[in-house]
């Protein structure tokens, strides 16, 4: 176990942490201001993946397709917010939860239906293939590094949306107290599907950045919704800050884990019970890690102020 | 009181429809298909209905020359709603047998609640271990493999051609342990590490960079369905396809290939059956599958086909009394139809005797996906490990 493969690791936790976190920040914003359990959210990730690859081949052209794709998804989102979700707010989250898994439904056999069922086939642009060179021996694959790079760069410019403007003042202000945000004139729909549109393109970024390297295939989403869920749990819900930090702690536990829990755990077990142990308790480490913070900070690692 | 008693005749004629239901019924034979219909491995699931449909279709809708009605399943891959769905067909639908079947843990939670009722399950891929040894059952047939043949035949192969250091990745599940198991088996050279993963996991990156630092000869996985996908693209995007040779079963076949395309050249698979195979009724299945689906289908079809057809055939043995259990099962063993894999012949723990191929991706025709095509036989009327184990005497 050298050092340059640890750091590799901790790249891969990161990167893993990133994509989760766009997934988890518009989850977050749309619990922690619409009081909106989305279950569907993992289909606009895949409706994101999807409308990109369309628009990749469509326009021959990588980076008009992803820019397609996300006004796609962001027009998706709205539509869902303005069709579906706007009559739920009120309701109580047991029927939030039956309505957007019809959702999740709806979503996957549209998506098969239109695709097929067969998974997609993306290719990357060649300026995206190779790798870069950290230490030497120890490669990274260069759209990796640009995930991280999106990623990390969303979040800035999210900090800066949410903490210096206006929407972000309200944005706070919602997640704070609402009926507060609406009594003072806010016009508090028109904010709500602004924020269910920008989470959705947030999902759809992380669904189409996912595209090369995983499957896009239907039902892609929930595969990956899970482990969003345990983010925002440690994390916080309706902070942002908390989706961030949640996300890469999440990312690096969990890909840490895989890497290196077996190993250790051979330098006290039995080379059978580490064997037996390690990837088990590897796939387990993130909810461990939830239910840690659960009894700790009932509230998560960083609670949106006020109720 | 009027409307108590309109009340009243409304449910007694309701009462007295779903009375007469079961009485037509009779005459027809239901067959509950479970596979995975919906989510990431729903492309198998289509594979093996259309499969279905086609076999169908071929005996022109009459399974055993009697009208028949298949019911398919949805287990979403999960063993809990895989077993909710047979007991839902058992008895709501009161299906007369039962099918299908992708995963071994779904598989080994649903054949004990078949069987318990006197239905007879005929698996069309899981190969779950125990099924084949200890827990073996008069009422569960197979028409695939145990898990562990397929990996014995490319274990032999990579020990034929002293292939060293080999390290090996599976998902943690049943049929994962039963692969590596079977590899093992034949393959006696020295194994760097295995590597289980979380059923069902996307990113392999974090494995992918353990892997590069233990710099091994070569790699051998099994990644069924997406997890193939994802794993075989990962695998290419990290350059590692130059650098480790991969060897694997169940991994690359033609619900993969479409979504891999050219990151799948090259690879090296073991297998009971390809499309090509020079059988006869595998010819025409392929050439109407083609036809009526537009694609190439894959084992999980072929598989599935052949369940069909060997219903068909058990229950023209019994002429249609499909209550005739132990007839059923006399017949069945005989398997007494024109099998995709050519001659079909059980071995007492109800599981095939079959050839093992190994098959390579090459080119497809210009401008299409390349295709699974049989290089060499590596074993020939192999036998799995298990059947010692299984009590059953016939």
């Amino acid at each position: 176990m050298n050092l340059a493969l640890v750091f590799e690791q901790l790249l891969n936790g990161v990167q893993f942490g990133v994509m989760l976190f766009l997934m988890a920040a518009g989850l977050t914003l749309v619990f922690g201001i619409m009081n909106l359990v989305n279950l569907a959210h993992g289909s606009l990730y895949m409706v994101g993946a999807y409308l990109a690859v369309s628009a990749i081949q469509w326009t021959g052209n990588y980076l008009l397709g992803v820019l397609l794709g996300l006004a796609g998804t962001l027009l998706v989102g709205m539509l869902v917010e303005v069709v579906a979700l706007r009559t739920l707010y009120e309701r109580d989250h047991l029927d939030q939860v039956l309505a957007t898994f019809g959702l999740i439904l709806f979503f996957n056999e549209l998506v098969a239906m239109i695709w097929g069922r067969t998974a997609l086939y993306t290719e990357l642009p060649s300026w995206l293939e190779g790798h870069i060179e950290i230490f030497s021996g120890s490669r990274y694959p260069l759209y990796r590094a640009l995930v991280i790079a999106v990623g990390l760069g969303v979040a800035l410019g999210l900090w800066y949306v949410v903490t210096r403007t206006r929407l972000g003042m309200l944005i706070r202000a919602g997640a704070s107290n609402r009926t507060m945000v609406a009594a003072l004139g806010v016009n508090i729909r028109l904010l709500y599907t602004v924020v269910f549109g920008f989470g959705a393109a947030l999902a759809g970024l992380a669904g189409l950045m996912s595209g090369p390297i995983y499957a896009v295939q239907p039902g892609m989403g929930e595969l990956i919704l899970i482990q969003v869920f345990v983010v925002i749990v440690i994390g916080g819900i309706g902070s942002i800050r908390g989706a961030f930090v949640g996300a890469l702690v999440v990312g690096i536990v969990d890909t840490l884990g895989r890497a290196f829990l077996k190993p250790l755990l051979g330098t006290v077990l039995s080379p059978t019970a580490a064997e037996a142990a390690g990837p088990a308790l590897a796939s387990m480490l993130i909810y461990l890690l939830m239910a840690v913070v659960l009894a700790l900070r009932p509230e998560g690692l960083f609670p949106s102020r006020g109720t | 009181m009027l409307r108590k008693s309109t009340r009243i005749l409304v449910a007694g004629a309701i009462g007295a429809m779903f009375a007469a239901g079961p009485a037509i019924a009779q005459q027809k034979l239901k067959i509950g298909f479970i596979t995975t219909l919906s989510g990431p491995q729903g492309v198998i699931g289509k594979h093996m209905k259309d499969s279905v449909e086609i076999a169908l279709d071929q005996l022109g809708r009459k399974v055993g020359g009697l009208e028949t009605e298949v019911i398919y399943g949805d287990d979403q891959a999960k063993p809990e709603v895989g077993l909710q769905v047979a007991e839902e067909m058992m008895k709501k639908n009161n299906v007369d047998i039962m099918s299908g079947i992708i995963w071994s843990n779904v598989m080994l939670a649903v054949v004990p609640a078949v069987t318990a009722t006197g239905r007879i399950m005929v698996g069309a891929n899981a190969g779950a271990s125990p099924l084949a040894g200890s827990q073996c059952n008069e009422l569960y047939f197979s028409t695939s493999w145990n898990n562990d043949e397929s990996p014995e035949a490319m274990g032999k192969f990579m020990q034929e051609q002293n292939i060293n250091d080999v390290y090996v990745l599976a998902p943690n599940y049943q049929a994962g342990k039963d692969m590596v198991t079977g590899f093992k088996r034949y393959y006696k050279g020295r194994i760097v590490d295995e590597v289980y993963t979380r059923f069902g996991q996307t990113d392999y990156q974090a494995e992918l960079s353990q892997m590069r630092a233990k710099n091994p000869k070569a790699v051998f996985v099994f990644y069924p369905g997406g997890m193939g996908i994802q794993f075989l693209k990962q695998y290419s995007e990290a350059g590692l396809r130059g650098q480790f040779p991969l060897y694997s079963v169940f991994t690359v076949d033609e619900t993969t290939i479409p979504a891999i395309k050219h990151a799948a050249l090259g690879q090296w698979e073991a297998r009971f059956w390809s499309q090509d195979i020079k059988v006869p009724a595998s010819q025409k299945y392929v050439a109407d599958m083609k036809k009526k689906f537009g694609y190439i289908p894959s084992f999980y079809g072929a598989q599935s086909y052949d369940a069909i057809m060997l219903i068909d055939s058990a229950v023209r043995a019994v002429k249609g009394n499909v209550k005739d259990t132990k007839g059923m099962v006399a017949a069945m063993r005989k398997a007494n139809f024109n099998s995709v894999r050519g001659k079909f012949t059980y071995n007492v723990n109800h599981h095939p005797i079959e050839n093992f191929y190994l098959l390579r991706a090459v080119a497809g025709p210009v401008g299409q996906d390349p295709v699974m095509e049989i290089q060499r036989t590596i074993f020939e009327n192999h036998k799995d490990s298990y059947y010692q184990d299984c009590k059953m005497k016939w």
